[in-house]
C-alpha cells in the first residue's frame, strides 16, 4: 500500500524505509476516447482548472492534454511572484480572488508550493509616481485589498542598503502590498496535478495536439500524436501558443507572441526580504528560499517564439539592479532564460468562449499569468462547467477590443511590447 | 540581434524600436465597414510562428521605418526594406493613392 | 620552495617561484607562487577541505582545476570587496589574498549543521513539498525564516561595490572561443590570413590542456609549443588576445557576450582601471574551441575531500607543480587512467591501483599499471572511505570480493563532456554520440564552427588539425584568402571510454551534484514519485542548479535517470545551456550605469543659471529642470511657490520651456499632414498663426497635445509635451513613411535646437519690448493672441516668437538657438528687474495649469479620449484623422466614462491628493461606489485653497454636487464640489489684453 497523504510523520516513517513507499504524484494514463472536458495545455492553468473541474464543478471526467511534460511553459520559468496589487477594477478582483486561494493552497492540495508573503514593493521616485500609486492603492482599498503607501524612511526602515544618497532617480517612497510574496512556481504544476488526478483527472503528457476537429459550428475534438481524443467541451489554455493553436480552430486572436527574460544569482545568503519593483527601471526582485536572487525587466519587444533574448535587455536590466542597490555587483548572475509572454493588445487577459461552440479560450495573459493560477484555473472552470463568466472575470472578454472596453493598466494602447 | 539598415547599414538591437507586424495596412476610413476593418487592423494579429513581417523604427540611427522579415523561432532576418518603399509599392498595386 | 608548501614537487610546474606570494584562508597565512591559483597553492600547503555542501553541510574538497568547480567555492576578499562563491580553481593567486569558506559555523572543521548529514534520509529531495503545511501561519513565521537562515552559500558584500566595470564593443572577423591546442591552430591560421581574430580564453595563460600534460608538439614539450604561437599571434597586428575573458553568450546575428576579468588577479584594480570589462564582440566567424569537461563517477561518498578528477590531477602535477595526494587510487572507465598513473608516479606518488571499470581494460593502462606498479582491477571503486578527507577506498573487482585499500586521492575520470554550451544559446540540440558516450555539438548557430574536444576530438593531432582547417575556412568565409597549414607533430592518444555512471555496489550517499547534494538516491525517488521528464528531475531535486550548472553533474544525472526508466539517454532528453556559459558578475553587466550615471541626464538651457540663483531641481524624465526658485527666510515650497505663481499673475514670471519636444514640418503636403495627425485642422491655419492641436493614438485614445505654428504655407514647428516628444516623433515618421509616403512632407526633432522661454503676466509685453529688435511691432494689435513670429531679439539673434498661454495670462514664448540660451535668461531677468519679473519652476506652471483647468500628464495617461477630457469638440468632422473611427466604438462613446470636471473642497482649508478616489457623497467605502480619481491638484494661490481636476462618472450632469474624496493610503477623506475644470479667468480675458 503506497503513501498518499504529505505530512512530516509520513516523512519521517518513510525516511526508515528510503522513501519507497510513496505513490507517483500523477498517473501515466492512455487516453481515453472521449472526456467531458479536454483542456489543451498541461501548464499551471490547465492544471488548475482540471482540479477545479473536479472539485468544485463536480467535472471530474477531463483531460489534460501537454504536448511536453507538465509545467514547461511559463509556470515553470517565471519570477515566482503573486500579488494583487492591481489598479483597475476588471483586475483587482480578479488577482485578489487568486491571491486568496494562494493563501489556502497547500491546505487545499496538500502540497506545499511555499506560497510566501513577504510582501510586494512598489518603488517611487517622483511626486507623479506616488500619486499614481496612491490611486492604485486606493482602489485596492475599495476593493478590501491591502495597501500602504510608504515614504521614503519607511522604505529606508525595510531596505537601508538601496542607494538613497546617490541616486539619478532618488527613492521617494513606495507602494507596499504586505500579502505579495513568492510561490515555489513548479510545486504549483505538481500540486494541481497530484490533487487533479487523485480527483480522477487524466493527465496526458507528450500528447502535442496537431488539428482541432470541428463539425457545424462546434469543436468535437482534438488529433494528438497519441491519437484522437473526443471532447464534449475543448478548453484552450496554452500561454505561449495561443494563436498557433487557435489558429487550428481558424481563430484569430488579439495576442502577439514576445520573449520575456528572467534571471538567476548564484545563491547567496538571503538579505533581500520580500519582492522590490524598481520604479525608474525596467528591474524587479526577489530572493528565493535557496538564496538566488530571482529578477527580472522588460519585454525584449519584438515578436518571438525562441524562448530567449538578446543582449541589450540583459545590461538594461543589471543596469537597473546596480542603480537601485550597488551592493549586488560581485555577485554573480548564474543563469538567463526566455519565456513566451503571450502579450494581449491592452495587456490584461481574456477568458471566455470563443465564436465556436464548445470551444472555450483562456489566453493573453501577458506576464501576468503566474500568479493568476489558482483564479484563472477556477474561473475559467466556472466558464466551462456554467457556460457563463465568473463574476470576477467577466471583464475579460474577447470581444472587447471590438466595443472599446479595454482593460489598459498602463495606457499603452494597442501595442504589445509596452504592456 | 543586429538589423541592416538600408541607409545605416548593419547595427545593433538597441538602436531599433519595435512596433510590430508589417501585414496589416491601414484601412479605408471610409469604407462601409471602417469600424470593423479598423478593429481587425489595430488589434488582430496572426502572429506566426514563422516568418513574420513586421515594422521596426531606426530611432537612434536615420529615423527610416523598415519592413524587417524575421523569423520568429530563430530570430534570422531574411530582408530589409525601408517602410517608405513598401507603402509606395502597396500604394502602386492599389492603383496610386 | 617555502617550508610550508609541504605538496610542492621541486622542479615542476608554470609557476614562478622567483615570486613567493602570501595568502590567507580561514585566517590562516600560507605561501604561493605567482602563476598559481587559489587552489593550487592550498593543495601544495596540503589544505584538503574547502567548504561545506549547501544541504548536509558535508566536507568539501577541490575536484576540478577549471570552471566547473562545484566544491571549492570561497568568499574572496572582505568588505565592499567581498566576492562570495568564488570557485578557487579560477582564482588567481595575489599578494595578500584572503580567501574564507562558507556556509558553515562555527568553524569549516567542525560545522554545527554538519548534523544535517545524519538526517539526510529526511531531507531527501522534494522534502518542503510534503511538510512544514500545518500550521499554515507558521510557514512565514517560523518554518520559511528557518530555512531561508540556512540557505544560499557565501555571503554578498553589505557595501556598494568599490570598483568600477567598463563596457566595450569587439568587431572581428573569426572569434576564437578557447587558447588550447585547437583554438591556437585556428587563430594562428585565420592571422596569418590576415584576419581580424580575437582569441578568448577563460583562465589566465593561452594552452589549455597543453599547460596540463606532458605531450610533445613537434617534439617539444607542449608548453614550449604554445608560448612560441602566442608570441607569434602577439606579433600579428590584427590579433587581439583576451585572457580571462569567458564568453558566457551566444546572441543573435553573430554578437558574443564576454567578461574579461581585468584586475580581479589584483589585491584591487589600479588607479582608473576597471575590475571587470563587458565585451560585445561582433564576430562574422566564431571557431568554438571550448574544450571538454571530465566526469565524476558516482559511487557512495564520492564528494569526500581527496576524491579528485584525473585531469586535475594532472594539471596540479604538470602545471603548479604540486602533489595532490601521497598514495592514490585511480577509478576510470578509459584510458585517462594511464596517463593519469603515469603522471602520478613520475612525481613520486604512489599508485595503490588503478580501478577500471570496463568489461577489458584496455593495453595502456595494463602497461600503465605495469610501468607504475600500480595493482590494476578490473572493477569498480564503489565507496570512498573516511570522515572529512579521503583515507581509503573500498574496491569491487568484477570478480572476487571487495576490498579496501588506502589512500588520500582518487583520480577518478568517467570520460568527457564536450562543452558545447555556447552551441545550444540558440535552441541548437546537442546530439548523443553512442561510441564517445557523449553529447557532441548539434547545429550551432550561424558562422559557427566547433573543433578539438568540444566537438568531441580527443587527440591531440586531429585537435590540432581540425583548429588549422576551422580557422581556414573562417578566415575564408570572413573574406580572405587562407590555406591550411602544416601542422606540428604529435602523439595520437587513446581515449577508449566505456559508460559507467553509477556504481550500483556503492554502500554509501552517492553524490550527482555535489554543490547542491542531489544524490543518485534522490533521482531515484524523483523517478518513482513520477518526476520521469528530465526536467521535472532537475526541478525536483535541484540538479544542475547550483553555481557549477551542473557542469560535472547534468550528464551523470540524464543517464541514471534513462537507466531507471529503461530509455536512452538522447530519448531521456538534454537540458539545454543558457547564457552565461560561467557565472558572470553583475556589476559587469551593469558597467558605468549606476549611480548619477544609471541614465543620462539632459540640461535645459537655464540650468546652470537657475543653479547659481538657487534653484531646486527635480528630475523630469531624462530632464533635470528647476522645480522652485526658493528665497531666503521661505519656509517651504509652498510658500515660494504662491509667490512665483502670483508674482507671474501680477507682474512677470519667466519659465524654461525648452524640453517641449519641437519637431519642423515642411513641405507641401505640410498642411494636410497635419490634418490627417491631429483631430482638429491645420491647413486652414493662417501663416504666422498658431493653434493648439491633439492629436490621438489610432486606437482612439489621446497621445499628445501641443500648440502647432506656421511660419510659411509650407512650414511648420509643432510642440509636443516634454514627456512625449520622442514618441511623437516616431509617430509622425510611422504615419508619412508607413500611411502616406506619397505626402510631400519632411519632419526633424528641434528640440535640443531651440532654446524656448514662456514670459508670462501681465507686464511681459513690456519686458519683450525691451529685447525684441526693431521694426518688430508686439503690441496687442501688431501681434495678437496666437500670432507667431520670425524675428531676431537683443541686436540680431535669431529668434521665433509666440504669442502662446499656458498660464493664463497675457503670455509669450520666444525661441533662440539654442547655444544663446543661457545669455537670453540672463538677459530676460535683466530686462524684468524693473517690472518685478521672477523666473519660476515647474511646481508654479503646473499650478497655473490646473488654475486654468489645462490637461497635462496626469490626465493624458494613455486612456483617456478627447471627449474624456472635455476636448471632443475640437474634432474636426470634416475629415478624416488617425483615431477617428475607433474612437467612434461604444465603449469610448458611453456617457458614463469619467471624464474631467474640477474640485474644490467644501472646506476651504482642507487639502486635496492627487490619486484620491471620488465616491458619492454618503456612499460606503466599496469598490461599486468608485466613480472617478483627482488626476491633478493644487493650492491655488489665486483662489486661496485647494483645487483640483478629476474624472468623474457622468460628470456633465454633475456640477455643484458634494462626492467624497477618499484616499485611505494617506488617511485622507475629503468632501469636494463639483465644479467647471477652470478656477481663474474662465473668460480668458486676460491673455487677450
Amino acid at each position: 500500500m503506497l503513501i498518499d497523504h504529505y505530512s512530516i510523520w509520513n516523512v519521517l516513517r518513510q525516511s526508515l524505509k528510503g522513501h519507497t513507499g510513496w505513490k507517483p504524484a500523477w498517473r501515466e494514463p492512455e487516453p481515453k476516447a472521449e472526456y467531458d472536458v479536454v483542456i489543451i495545455g498541461g501548464g499551471g492553468h490547465g492544471l488548475a482548472t482540471a482540479y477545479y473541474l473536479a472539485k468544485r464543478y463536480g467535472i471530474t471526467n477531463v483531460a489534460v492534454v501537454e504536448k511536453g511534460w507538465i509545467g514547461s511553459g511559463n509556470v515553470g520559468r517565471n519570477t515566482t511572484i503573486v500579488r494583487s496589487n492591481y489598479m483597475l477594477p476588471g483586475n483587482i478582483p480578479f488577482y485578489e480572488l487568486a491571491l486568496q486561494l494562494w493563501e489556502g493552497l497547500e491546505k487545499d492540495l496538500n502540497y506545499n508550493a511555499m506560497v510566501s508573503q513577504r510582501g510586494i514593493l512598489n518603488l517611487y521616485h517622483s511626486d507623479g509616481q506616488r500619486d499614481a500609486y496612491a490611486r492604485r492603492g486606493n482602489a485596492m482599498r475599495l476593493h478590501g485589498v491591502d495597501a500602504e503607501l510608504l515614504d521614503e524612511s519607511q522604505v529606508q526602515s525595510m531596505y537601508p542598503w538601496f542607494d538613497y544618497d546617490n541616486a539619478r532617480f532618488p527613492i521617494k517612497g513606495g507602494l507596499i502590498q504586505r500579502r505579495g510574496g513568492t510561490v515555489r512556481h513548479d510545486a504549483v504544476a505538481w500540486g494541481y496535478a497530484r490533487a487533479a488526478d487523485r480527483l480522477g483527472v487524466d493527465i496526458i503528457q507528450n500528447a502535442e495536439v496537431t488539428a482541432i476537429r470541428i463539425e457545424n459550428g462546434r469543436a468535437t475534438g482534438i488529433e494528438t500524436k497519441r491519437g484522437f481524443i473526443r471532447a464534449k467541451k475543448l478548453a484552450l489554455s496554452v500561454a505561449g501558443n495561443s494563436s498557433r493553436v487557435a489558429a487550428m480552430a481558424g481563430l484569430k486572436l488579439p495576442i502577439e507572441s514576445h520573449v520575456l527574460q528572467a534571471f538567476v544569482s548564484e545563491g547567496i545568503k538571503p538579505f533581500i526580504d520580500g519582492v522590490v519593483t524598481f520604479g525608474a527601471g525596467h528591474f524587479y526582485i526577489s530572493q528565493s528560499d535557496k538564496g538566488g536572487l530571482v529578477f527580472g525587466g522588460d519585454l525584449d519587444g519584438y515578436n518571438s517564439y525562441a524562448q530567449r533574448g538578446n543582449l541589450p535587455v540583459v545590461e538594461d536590466v543589471l543596469e537597473g539592479g546596480m542603480a537601485l542597490m550597488p551592493r549586488i555587483g560581485r555577485v554573480r548572475l548564474l543563469r538567463s532564460w526566455g519565456g513566451i509572454m503571450d502579450m494581449s493588445m491592452d495587456g490584461s487577459p481574456i477568458i471566455d468562449k470563443t465564436p465556436i461552440d464548445s470551444l472555450y479560450l483562456n489566453a493573453g495573459w501577458c506576464y501576468g499569468g503566474f500568479k493568476a493560477t489558482p483564479a484563472a484555473g477556477l474561473t475559467f472552470a466556472h466558464l466551462i462547467a456554467r457556460d457563463e463568466p465568473h463574476d470576477t472575470a467577466r471583464a475579460y472578454r474577447l470581444d472587447r477590443f471590438a466595443t472599446g472596453r479595454m482593460i489598459d493598466e498602463k495606457g499603452m494602447g494597442n501595442q504589445p511590447n509596452l504592456h | 540581434m543586429r538589423i541592416s539598415c538600408p541607409y545605416c547599414g548593419e547595427r545593433s538591437l538597441d538602436e531599433y524600436l519595435y512596433i510590430g507586424d508589417a501585414t496589416v495596412t491601414r484601412p479605408d476610413p471610409a469604407g462601409a465597414n471602417a469600424q470593423a476593418d479598423f478593429y481587425k487592423y489595430a488589434y488582430e494579429r496572426t502572429n506566426p510562428a514563422g516568418a513574420h513581417k513586421e515594422l521596426w523604427y531606426h530611432s537612434a540611427g536615420c529615423h527610416a521605418w523598415l519592413v524587417v522579415e524575421r523569423d520568429t523561432r530563430t530570430h534570422e532576418i531574411s530582408s530589409v526594406e525601408t517602410a517608405k518603399d513598401v507603402a509606395l509599392k502597396r500604394n502602386v498595386a492599389k492603383g496610386g493613392a | 620552495m617555502s617550508a610550508s608548501q609541504t605538496n610542492r614537487i621541486t622542479g615542476k610546474g608554470l609557476i614562478d617561484r622567483r615570486k613567493p606570494l602570501r595568502f590567507t584562508f580561514d585566517g590562516k597565512s600560507y605561501d604561493g607562487f605567482q602563476g598559481d591559483t587559489l587552489a593550487s597553492a592550498l593543495l601544495a600547503n596540503g589544505v584538503v577541505l574547502t567548504g561545506r555542501s549547501f544541504k548536509y553541510h558535508r566536507a568539501r574538497g577541490i575536484l576540478s582545476a577549471g570552471s566547473e568547480e562545484p566544491n571549492a567555492i570561497v568568499e574572496l576578499r572582505a568588505g565592499a570587496r567581498r566576492e562570495p562563491n568564488t570557485r578557487a580553481t579560477m582564482i588567481e593567486l595575489f599578494p595578500g589574498l584572503e580567501a574564507h569558506s562558507q556556509n558553515r559555523w562555527p568553524s569549516l572543521k567542525y560545522d554545527v549543521l554538519s548534523i544535517n548529514s545524519l538526517l539526510s534520509p529526511v531531507f531527501v529531495a522534494g522534502f518542503y513539498y510534503k511538510t512544514f503545511m500545518w500550521p499554515s501561519a507558521m510557514w512565514e513565521k517560523l518554518y520559511e525564516p528557518m530555512i531561508r537562515r540556512a540557505a544560499g552559500l557565501g555571503r554578498a558584500s553589505d557595501e556598494a561595490d568599490p570598483d568600477t566595470y567598463d563596457k566595450s564593443n569587439a568587431f572581428c572577423d573569426v572569434l576564437v572561443v578557447g587558447g588550447g591546442a585547437a583554438g591556437l591552430m585556428a587563430a594562428l591560421t585565420a592571422g596569418r590570413a590576415g584576419a581580424r581574430v580575437i582569441v578568448c580564453d577563460e583562465h589566465f595563460d593561452l594552452g589549455g590542456r597543453l599547460l596540463s600534460e606532458t605531450q610533445l608538439v613537434d617534439g617539444k614539450p607542449a608548453h614550449d609549443w604554445v608560448r612560441a604561437a602566442v608570441a607569434e599571434l602577439r606579433a600579428m597586428p590584427e590579433v587581439q588576445i583576451l585572457t580571462r575573458t569567458s564568453v558566457f553568450g551566444a546572441y543573435d546575428t553573430g554578437t558574443f557576450a564576454a567578461v574579461e576579468r581585468v584586475a580581479d588577479h589584483l589585491p584591487k584594480p589600479g588607479v582608473h582601471q576597471p575590475r571587470q570589462r563587458l565585451w560585445r564582440i561582433i564576430a562574422k566567424q566564431c571557431v568554438l574551441a571550448a574544450g571538454a569537461t571530465e566526469r565524476p563517477i558516482v559511487f557512495g561518498n564520492n564528494d569526500l575531500p581527496g576524491v579528485m578528477l584525473a585531469s586535475a590531477v594532472r594539471t596540479y602535477i604538470n602545471r603548479f607543480g604540486v602533489m595532490p595526494g601521497k598514495t592514490a587510487v585511480i577509478f576510470a572507465n578509459n584510458d585517462e587512467a594511464a596517463t593519469t598513473a603515469r603522471d602520478l608516479a613520475t612525481v613520486g606518488v604512489r599508485v595503490a591501483a588503478i580501478v577500471d571499470s570496463r568489461p577489458q581494460p584496455s593495453a595502456a593502462v595494463r602497461d600503465a599499471a605495469k610501468t607504475t606498479g600500480a595493482r590494476l582491477v578490473s572493477g569498480v571503486v564503489a565507496d570512498a572511505k573516511g570522515r572529512i578527507a579521503v583515507k581509503g577506498a573500498r574496491i569491487v573487482p568484477a570478480a572476487g570480493e571487495a576490498f579496501d585499500v588506502s589512500c588520500d586521492l582518487i583520480a577518478v575520470s568517467g570520460g568527457y563532456n564536450p562543452n558545447v554550451q555556447l552551441t545550444t544559446h540558440q535552441n541548437g540540440r546537442p546530439q548523443w554520440n553512442e561510441t564517445l558516450a557523449a553529447f557532441l555539438p548539434g547545429s550551432s548557430p550561424k558562422g559557427m564552427t566547433v573543433v578539438g574536444s568540444a566537438k568531441g576530438t580527443f587527440s591531440l593531432p586531429d585537435c590540432l588539425a581540425e583548429g588549422a582547417q576551422a580557422g581556414a575556412a573562417a578566415a575564408t568565409a570572413a573574406g580572405f584568402s587562407a590555406h591550411v597549414p602544416q601542422v606540428p607533430k604529435a602523439e595520437a592518444e587513446s581515449y577508449g571510454v566505456v559508460p559507467m555512471w553509477r556504481v550500483k555496489e556503492a554502500k554509501h550517499k552517492a553524490f550527482v551534484d555535489f554543490q547542491n547534494d542531489v544524490a543518485a538516491s534522490d533521482i531515484d525517488l524523483a523517478e518513482r514519485e513520477g518526476y520521469r521528464s528530465v526536467e521535472h528531475v532537475k526541478r525536483y531535486t535541484t540538479l544542475g542548479m547550483a553555481t557549477d550548472q551542473g557542469k560535472t553533474a547534468n550528464v551523470n544525472g540524464l543517464a541514471i535517470l534513462a537507466a531507471l526508466t529503461g530509455k536512452s539517454i538522447p530519448e531521456t532528453g538534454i537540458t539545454s545551456a543558457r547564457p552565461p556559459y560561467s557565472p558572470v558578475s553583475i556589476g559587469a553587466l551593469a558597467g558605468h550605469h549606476r549611480g548619477k550615471e544609471f541614465k543620462a541626464t539632459r540640461l535645459p538651457p537655464s540650468y546652470y543659471w537657475a543653479k547659481e540663483q538657487g534653484a531646486v531641481m527635480v528630475e523630469a524624465g531624462l530632464w533635470m529642470r528647476p522645480q522652485y526658485f526658493p528665497r531666503a527666510g521661505e519656509t517651504d515650497w509652498l510658500e515660494t511657490v504662491t509667490r512665483e505663481v502670483k508674482t507671474t499673475r501680477s507682474a512677470a514670471g519667466i519659465c524654461d520651456v525648452s524640453t517641449l519636444g519641437k519637431i519642423e514640418i515642411q513641405g507641401a503636403d505640410a498642411g494636410t499632414f497635419l490634418d490627417r495627425v491631429y483631430i482638429n485642422m491645420f491647413s486652414t491655419l493662417g501663416v504666422g498663426k498658431a493653434r493648439y492641436g491633439m492629436m490621438l493614438r489610432e486606437d482612439g485614445i489621446v497621445l499628445d497635445d501641443g500648440t502647432t505654428a506656421r511660419f510659411a504655407q509650407d512650414r511648420f514647428f509643432m510642440t509636443t509635451t516634454t514627456v512625449n516628444a520622442v514618441k511623437v516623433m516616431q509617430h509622425l515618421e510611422f504615419c508619412h513613411q508607413w500611411h502616406w509616403p506619397e505626402l510631400d512632407v519632411q519632419m526633424a526633432s528641434a528640440t535640443d535646437q531651440w532654446a524656448q522661454y514662456s514670459v508670462a503676466g501681465p507686464r511681459s509685453r513690456e519686458l519683450l519690448a525691451k529685447l525684441v529688435d526693431a521694426p518688430f511691432d508686439i503690441s496687442n494689435e501688431g501681434f495678437p493672441y496666437m500670432a507667431v513670429a520670425e524675428i531676431t531679439v537683443c541686436n540680431g539673434i535669431r529668434a521665433r516668437i509666440y504669442r502662446l498661454s499656458f498660464s493664463g495670462e497675457l503670455a509669450y514664448e520666444i525661441g533662440v538657438p539654442a547655444r544663446y540660451g543661457d545669455s537670453l535668461i540672463r538677459a530676460l531677468m535683466a530686462a524684468g528687474q524693473e517690472f518685478g519679473a521672477l523666473c519660476y519652476g515647474t511646481e508654479a506652471l503646473g499650478v497655473m495649469r490646473i488654475e486654468k483647468g489645462h490637461v497635462g500628464g496626469p490626465e493624458i495617461n494613455g486612456t483617456t479620449t478627447a471627449a474624456d477630457l472635455g476636448l471632443g469638440k475640437m474634432a474636426s468632422t470634416k475629415k478624416d484623422f488617425i483615431g477617428r473611427v475607433l474612437a467612434g466604438r461604444e465603449g469610448l462613446k458611453d456617457p458614463s466614462r469619467p471624464a474631467l470636471v474640477g474640485f474644490r473642497p467644501v472646506d476651504r482649508s482642507a487639502r486635496l491628493r492627487s490619486g484620491s478616489h471620488l465616491l458619492p457623497k454618503d456612499a460606503g467605502n466599496f469598490a461599486s461606489n468608485d466613480q472617478g480619481y483627482l488626476t491633478s491638484v493644487a493650492y491655488s494661490p489665486m483662489n486661496g485653497h485647494w483645487v483640483g481636476l478629476g474624472l468623474l462618472s457622468n460628470a456633465a450632469s454633475r456640477m455643484g454636487e458634494i462626492v467624497r474624496a477618499y484616499d485611505p493610503v494617506r488617511n485622507g477623506d475629503t468632501l469636494v464640489e463639483v465644479v467647471s475644470p477652470v478656477f481663474f479667468d474662465p473668460e480668458g480675458e486676460r491673455l487677450r489684453v
